[in-house]
């Protein structure tokens, strides 16, 4: 059973925030969760390569040429704050 | 003539011959979905105007001689799928309000085959659940009993096909979003390779997982729509290049020689006695059409579920990462960045969060290895298995859904058993297979029961040809659900 800070911690690691009352019913329905999809260590996986995807494609690149894209008003058309073709964000770094 | 009740490649002929116009066949469209979509609520978006304009423009463009393979025919996309100019809300809250400023690549090819597009159908909030009932706005009803659920998460896509509210639709299928609910709704869902439908445009769940898929009244009307969308897009990267073949030239109805194979662990305990009934009788009628049956094992069947249930949420963690409130969707303004990111993110509906959490846990530092990395090595070993089997059969046959509709709100209280819904479906996610459901039933009480049909890597046209030849023995496909203008479920088709 996941504790009550274990799922605080997941929560702040996804940016968020939970309740009190949330806290107890995901700490609940995660801890289920988890111990259901522990049967996969029923399984041998020694020796076993994973599969990231089904495709066996690696690598698609394409030519560095410069090509049309969406024009900087059209970009920021569904931004609630922009100022001079920026995106505007609060800060992140602390004042030294 | 009854436009509303004509499948898609119906109607294609009619517009063909003259015998109608788009716009006729748009305005009786809206007029269905205006009388009747009150009570199933498959729609989030009805663009009825812009619809009409492009009805009209079809019809000037079949006047010059254009016979674009959908010309004029109304069709529906998952609000999943961005439609520029036309708000897109992966039915969340988060992304309310957000007009995308392209088409996806799907609409891009339906708007070049000229098909008209009626809006944004309704979903489980950002393609997680098994019901619709997830969608942030308000669930969806199951045409053939409104109390009961669509399936999901492509419910309202499902939901207006069975209706005849729209000729085919879009969705998408990660852990069977397409066949689950196409089951539970009694019309043809395709859910193509991985790679074989392009993702661009298409909000993201899970990457490794999601496709595009379709949904028609019958094999045919799929199989036109598929045609349409499939094949190669440079601008994403994980777009297979492979030729696209003639899916309805493959429709050649003939099964002999046919090997399916039936894996037992895909008709145990938890699979309803009507449902594996419905498709026993189903496979006799392969068997008599010149097909073999062929019990085959894949051992890691049950280690599917709990697989997908780690990958998935594992990914979405990393794609919903981008609702911030920076560059989309609403702001919720806190003292900070991160009670900026908290406050906003606060949007997400209460499964979505659940699979965040679930997600990050399972990447997370000392965990990572004994979740996520396990769960990838035992999708190698559920991609072996239907390697194997492949080996031995064409086609591998199953129930879509163990159960058929249940009812709104039966499955809320414990994410867990909603997970189960997607048991039998979620293996071909996790694997480079392809696979459809189909009518094959109803039960006793009247709900739709879904055949499913798997074959190995860009074998669309091998299982839309075994669907089609199933189908011409039934007339599954007829039976349409007792709402407004039907008839009481005997759908005619006749000219007036």
């Amino acid at each position: 059973m996941l504790t009550r800070e274990e799922v605080q911690k997941v929560a702040h690691l996804a940016r968020l925030e939970l309740s009190e009352a949330e806290i107890d019913l995901y700490r609940g329905q995660l801890s289920q969760v988890l111990d259901y999809v522990a049967r996969l260590e029923e399984l041998d996986v020694v020796g076993v390569a994973p599969t990231a995807h089904a495709v066996a494609l690696t690598n698609v690149l394409r030519a560095d040429e410069p090509r049309p894209s969406l024009p900087p008003e059209v970009a920021l058309a569904n931004a609630a704050h922009t100022a001079e073709q920026q995106f505007l964000i609060q800060r992140v770094l602390d004042d030294a | 003539m009854n436009l509303t009740a004509l499948t898609l490649t119906q109607l294609r002929d009619a517009l063909r011959a003259g015998d109608t116009t788009s716009v006729a066949a748009t305005e009786a469209a809206i007029d269905r979905i205006t009388r009747v979509d009150n009570e199933i609520r498959s729609f989030l978006t009805l663009a009825d105007e812009i619809a009409l304009e492009q009805a009209a423009a079809a019809d000037r463009r079949r006047a010059q001689g254009d016979d674009s393979p959908l010309l004029g025919v109304p069709v529906a996309i998952k609000d999943i799928i961005c439609n520029e100019g036309i708000e897109t809300t992966a039915g969340s809250r988060i992304l309310e309000g957000f007009v995308p400023p392209y088409d996806a690549f799907v609409v891009k090819r339906l708007k070049q085959a000229g098909a008209v597009i009626l809006g944004q159908t309704n979903l489980d909030e950002f393609a997680m659940g098994s019901s619709t009932e997830n969608s942030a706005f308000f669930p969806t009803r199951n045409p053939w009993d409104l109390q009961r659920v669509p399936g999901g998460s492509s419910g309202g896509s499902a939901a207006a096909v069975a209706a005849r509210l729209a000729y085919g639709a879009l969705g998408t299928d990660t852990g069977g979003s397409v066949r689950q609910p196409a089951a539970l709704c009694g019309v043809v869902g395709i859910r193509p390779t991985y790679g074989r439908v392009s993702r661009r445009g298409v909000i993201a769940y899970a990457s490794s997982l999601d496709q595009v898929g379709v949904f028609g009244r019958t094999v045919a009307d799929a199989a036109a729509m598929l045609q349409v969308i499939a094949g190669h897009d440079p601008l994403d990267s994980t777009s297979l290049a492979a030729p696209v073949p003639d899916y309805e030239a493959a429709l050649t109805g003939k099964v002999v020689g046919l090997r399916l194979g039936v894996p037992r662990e895909y008709f145990g305990d938890g699979i309803d006695g009507e449902v594996a009934a419905a498709v026993e009788d189903a496979l006799a009628r392969l068997v008599e059409l010149g097909a073999t049956v062929h019990e085959i094992s894949l051992p890691h069947a049950p280690y599917a579920l709990p697989a997908y249930y780690l990958i998935a949420p594992a990914e979405a963690s990393a794609n919903l990462a981008r609702y911030d409130g920076v560059r989309f969707g609403p702001r919720l303004m806190g003292d900070d960045v991160t009670a900026t990111l908290k406050k906003t993110r606060a949007l997400f509906g209460e499964e979505v969060k659940r699979r965040i959490m679930m997600g990050t846990y399972a990447l997370s530092a000392g965990y990572y290895e004994a979740y996520y990395g396990r769960a990838l090595k035992v999708r190698t070993l559920i991609q072996q298995d239907f390697q194997r089997a492949f080996e031995h059969v064409d086609v591998i046959a199953a129930p879509t859904s163990p159960t058929t509709a249940f009812r709104l709100g039966e499955r809320t209280a414990d994410p867990l058993t909603m997970y189960l819904s997607d048991v039998l479906t979620v293996p071909v996610n996790l694997s480079a297979a392809c696979a459809l459901s189909i009518p094959c039933g109803f039960d006793s009480q009247g709900l739709p029961i879904g055949l499913q049909l798997i074959a190995n890597t860009l074998q669309e046209g091998l299982i839309l040809n075994v669907a089609h030849a199933y189908e011409q023995t039934t007339d599954w496909h007829e039976r349409a659900p007792d709402l407004p203008d039907t008839g009481g479920g005997d759908d005619s088709t006749e000219t007036e």
